[in-house]
This record gives C-alpha cells, structure tokens and sequence, in this order.
C-alpha cells in the first residue's frame, strides 16, 4: 500500500483460479463431476468438496476455482516435469465436461495495482484452536467438538443435510455436554477477554438440539452467562427454561474416552460439589481471536494492533470505526469480538464514513507539517533521508543554492527531520523546537 | 507524589502509543506517581537529544522516552531513529557526570495502560532510591 488518504494505491494479489469467470455460468456441471474428493474447509473437514469447487453454497460469484494442489491434471503436470514415480492419472474431466470452455490451464497468479480513496479492514476472525485445552481432549476424540462444527451438523445444507450425528459412530447423541469460554477469560491461554457471543449461541444450539430431538438432554458448564443485550437474557433463559438445558457454573477438570461415552468430570461451583457426566457428545464453545496475519496487514497499513493482534481505533468511544491512519477504516471483529447487530452496524457506519470523506470536494489536512527556514537550510538532506513519507524536496534557491523544502499534502507531521536537521532549519508547526523547550522548562518549574 | 515533587521525571511520549498508553491508563483507573510530567511529541523520533540534556540542565531528576514497540511505530520507522540515537545518549549521560539510569527509554503501546503504569510506578520507586540530582 502506498499514497495517503484520497489517494491510496494499493497492490493485490489475484490468485489463479484456472477458469475464466468471464466464460463460467457456475452451471455446476463440473464440480458434480470432478472425481477428486477432499475434506471441505466451510464443512470443518466434517463433509466433502471436489479440486474444482465453489467455497459454499452462496459463494459470490457462484464461480468455481481450481485447488492448484489437489487437482489431478495440475498433479500430472507436475509428474511429467521429471516423469519420476508413479504416473498419475491426465483427469481432465472439468474441461471436457464444461460446456462453455471456460477452464484455462495457463492462468497465473498476478498482482493488480488498483488506485482507492479509501480502505476499511473487515478481515474478521478465526475461533480459538481448542486443541489448546489438553484436557478437553479436543482433537483426540472425535467426539469432541466445537460450537461450528454443530453449527454445521445443525445446517439444514450441512454435510449431514442437518441431522445431527456423532462424528465418532453416526449415532444420534442424547447427552451433549456444552463448555463455555473455551479460549476466552482465560489467563492461561493468553485469551484475559470475553468473546461476548458464545453463551449467545450456546444457548441457541441447546434450544435448536432440543427442537431436533426432545430426548436430548443439555449440560452447560459456564463461567457467567453473559446476556447482555435486547431480548439477550430472556432468550439464555429460554434455553432453561423451555429446552431443559442444565447450566452448571463451573470448569471441566477432564475428559475421557468411557466405551462409547466421553466422561466429563467437572465441578458445580454452586452446589459445591464435583459433577460426573457420561457424555454422547461435548461442544466447546470456541471464542475468538483475530484472523492470522491481521498484525501483519496493520503494518502494511500502518495502522495500530494490541497484544492479541486485534485492530485498534482511533478513539474506543467516540472514533470507533476511524484509525489513526486517514483514509483507513475498520469494521467488525477484527477490532475485538463482537455479534452481528454490532457488526452490521459497525459495518454500516464505516461505509457511512467512507462516503462522508469521498464526497467532499476537498480534504482537510493536518496543519501540523514541518517546514523548512530556506534561510538556514543548507542543503545537506539529512531530512530526506529520514523522512519515511517521501515529503522532502528539492528547490533552487535564487542565489543558486539547493534546498529543501516540505510537500505539506506528503508530510504527517512526524518531525524525523527536525530531530536529524543539523543546523535548525527544520520546525515542526505545533511541535517547534521553541515550543517544547518552554514546555521543558515551565515542567522543570525552576 | 512527595511534597517537594521530588523526584521530578519529565516524559517525552509519543502522540500514537504511549500518550495513548498514559490515557489508556487513566480511563481503566490505573495509578501511578504523579512525579512524572508528560510532554507529548508526534513521535519519539521527534525527540532531539537537546530536549534530555536541557531537562537535565534545568534539574530535572530523571528524563523518559516513551514510543511505539520497534515495528509498530505511527510513521513507520520513527522509534527506530530514537532507539539508535538514545543508546548513544545514555553512554554521553556518564560522561556528562549524569547517572546513565536517570535516562529511560520504553515502548509502550496505546493498549498498555497497565504497562505505562508500571514503567512509572518502578521509575519513581529507583529514583527514589538514587537521590536528587545534585545541581550546582
């Protein structure tokens, strides 16, 4: 990313997706027939998709892409490279089946350069890896799952068309333990802060089992249910109340593999009393944690994160979707964990600012920038060298000297060269060198 | 904070993080020393050596830097110059005849409202313990 407000120009990487969506109608004709089969990412490796697929169902464009890795031809092309071990098979299958010719071997990963006015981050999160947890045994037992993963079992065009199953057997369960606060409040993990929306959907998954089977009986271990919301409360209390659901305030110690049962061992910090479980299924409700690489994508826009790599505003109360950068804009959870009412409008209210900014005919600049005093300037450039913005340029003077002198739209106002400026000729307008020695010495009080 | 406001620390923070960091501190109600006087800066780059040696010319006990983490800097690579320059100063200090721990420079980000209390809470208690500067 380069530029500043108004002018951003931004490098993006186009990934090859080896079929031309000019062409594609997303008929469907060749992710119905790719032979290649893999474990879905939407599905949480719970269903399947092919090497050429559509992401899930409501994919925009209803396009597919080609999986470069998995895809059978792009395997033999690379065998024939060396033609070293086993042939495999020159599939081919999409490109003879599609019926508008729209798959195309030769494409390559490009990077588009594209000009913006404005840029607003919304790369949301990832859940909490529960694996993290040793005693919850989350990815040694099968039955042992995340709150997604039911999601997904529940989902009406999930991979079991909304039947709800043990991934161990494919059994019906009856006893399905919940564990709040799986990756959130919790020091030990490095996760202090509240996740705010799974004891939201906790509570809906027990009231959504019990809709599905009126045998299943629900457990829920919490640390508080917090509620906090329009008709939040009395919907926690629905999950009670109406579909059963017995909330246990307390941690689980341990689970293990019983037979065919998990055994869940937890206390009952009301009671005060150890609680015992046989358990057909366990649900963690995974909290949430920013996408990977979100510090990485505030460095390049040069914008702020805190310790757990969350995005930060310009103001937490009065600037919420701004940054510190001009021009940029953040939205949703990749700020902190959040709902979707709060994100919709988080979302709706960076649009409104982006428009806010876009239409008004002209910018309003920070008058803080630095200037240069062309009488004391003497041309050495130890400004230019520091300034990281560019901002510093060259200008003739009449007696035929060259100086420097400061693009005000360029400079951010950081004072790099006045600090670096040898003979003072460099000041920064609100931050002088006159300025905060006064500070000094009125601080110093002597 | 004693009643001779002694010892006096000045601070230098940068506008981005560690301004941000003291306010951070003051809306989550942390407390500290109120032996530090805060001057705000665009950037810790913007901190000319000039400012810590007149600080210290004028009596102050003890001089702060405060900026953005190395890499996490508002202007990219501000805290990056001041790193550099104030590793030097600290070793001038000594051979002005001032106590190199009178200097400090941390990083503190605009979240770390806990942390800015600390670094003062722990400058004072040294100074504290270290004295008055002897100014002639």
């Amino acid at each position: 990313m380069r530029g500043f407000v108004g002018n951003f120009e931004v490098d993006i990487l186009k990934k090859a997706k080896m079929v031309d969506h000019t062409k594609c109608t997303g008929c469907g004709t060749c992710w119905q027939k790719c032979p290649e089969k893999l474990p879905s990412e939407f599905d949480l490796g719970l269903g399947q998709r092919t090497a050429i697929y559509i992401p899930f169902a409501q994919a925009v464009p209803n396009m597919p892409v080609i999986d470069r890795e998995n895809c059978r031809y792009q395997k033999y092309l690379e065998w024939a490279k060396t033609e070293e071990g086993k042939k495999p098979p020159e599939c081919r299958i999409c490109e003879k089946l599609c019926p508008t010719g729209s798959i195309d071997w030769g494409q390559q990963d490009e990077i588009v350069t594209q000009e913006f006015g404005a840029i607003v981050v919304a790369t949301g999160f990832k859940t909490f890896d529960y694996s993290v947890y040793g005693e919850y045994g989350g990815g040694r037992y099968p039955d042992v799952i995340s709150s997604l993963h039911l999601e997904r079992l529940m989902s009406a065009a999930g991979p079991t068309g909304g039947e709800v199953i043990r991934p161990s057997d494919g059994a019906h369960p009856k006893t399905v333990v919940f564990i709040q606060c799986v990756g959130s409040r919790d020091d030990k993990v490095d996760r202090p802060y509240c996740s705010k929306v799974c004891c939201m959907y906790t509570a809906k998954h027990a009231i959504m089992l019990k809709e599905h089977d009126p045998d299943v009986q629900c457990y829920v271990f919490y640390i508080d249910v917090r509620a906090g919301g329009k008709d939040f409360e009395e919907f926690a209390r629905r999950a009670q109340d109406e579909a059963g659901a017995i909330y246990l305030r307390g941690r689980v110690s341990q689970i293990y593999q019983d037979g065919k049962k998990l055994k869940v061992l937890g206390e009952d910090s009301l009671m005060g009393r150890l609680v015992e479980i046989n358990a057909d299924l366990v649900v963690l409700a995974t909290g949430m944690e920013p996408s990977a690489n979100a510090n990485v994508l505030a460095q390049t826009l040069n914008i702020s994160y805190n310790t757990y790599n969350f995005l930060i505003e310009a103001h937490p109360k009065l600037r919420p979707v701004e940054t510190q950068t001009d021009g940029v804009f953040i939205a949703g959870t990749c700020v902190g964990p959040r709902d979707i009412p709060d994100c919709v409008a988080h979302g709706s209210a960076a649009a409104a600012k982006v428009v806010a900014l876009l239409s008004q005919d002209s910018l309003t600049t920070d008058p803080l920038t630095a200037s240069v005093d062309p009488m004391k300037c003497v041309g050495c450039f130890a400004c230019r060298e520091v300034c990281p913005f560019n901002a510093i340029e060259e200008q003739a003077t009449r007696d035929g000297r060259t100086i420097a002198m400061v693009n005000e739209t360029m400079c951010k106002g950081c004072g790099l060269c006045v600090a670096a400026c040898r003979p003072g000729a460099v000041n920064l307008r609100g931050f002088t060198n006159q300025q905060l020695l006064s500070e000094v010495l009125t601080l110093v009080g002597r | 904070m004693s009643a001779d406001n002694k010892p006096m620390i000045i601070g230098f923070l940068c506008n981005w993080c560690s301004y941000a960091g003291a306010d951070m501190a003051g809306t989550s109600r942390q407390t500290y020393p109120a032996n530090i006087r805060i001057i705000r800066v665009p950037c810790s780059g913007r901190v000319d050596p000039l400012f810590i040696a007149k600080c210290f010319e004028e009596g102050a006990d003890a001089v702060l830097v405060a900026g953005c983490h190395p890499g996490d800097c508002h202007y990219s690579e501000g805290n990056y110059y001041s790193r550099r320059r104030f590793a030097l100063l600290r070793e001038l200090l000594n051979f002005m005849g001032i106590e190199k721990e009178r200097f400090r420079i941390e990083w503190v980000s605009a979240s770390e409202g806990k942390r800015f209390a600390k670094i003062i809470t722990e400058f004072t208690e040294d100074m504290t313990k270290l004295g008055s500067r002897k100014v002639s």
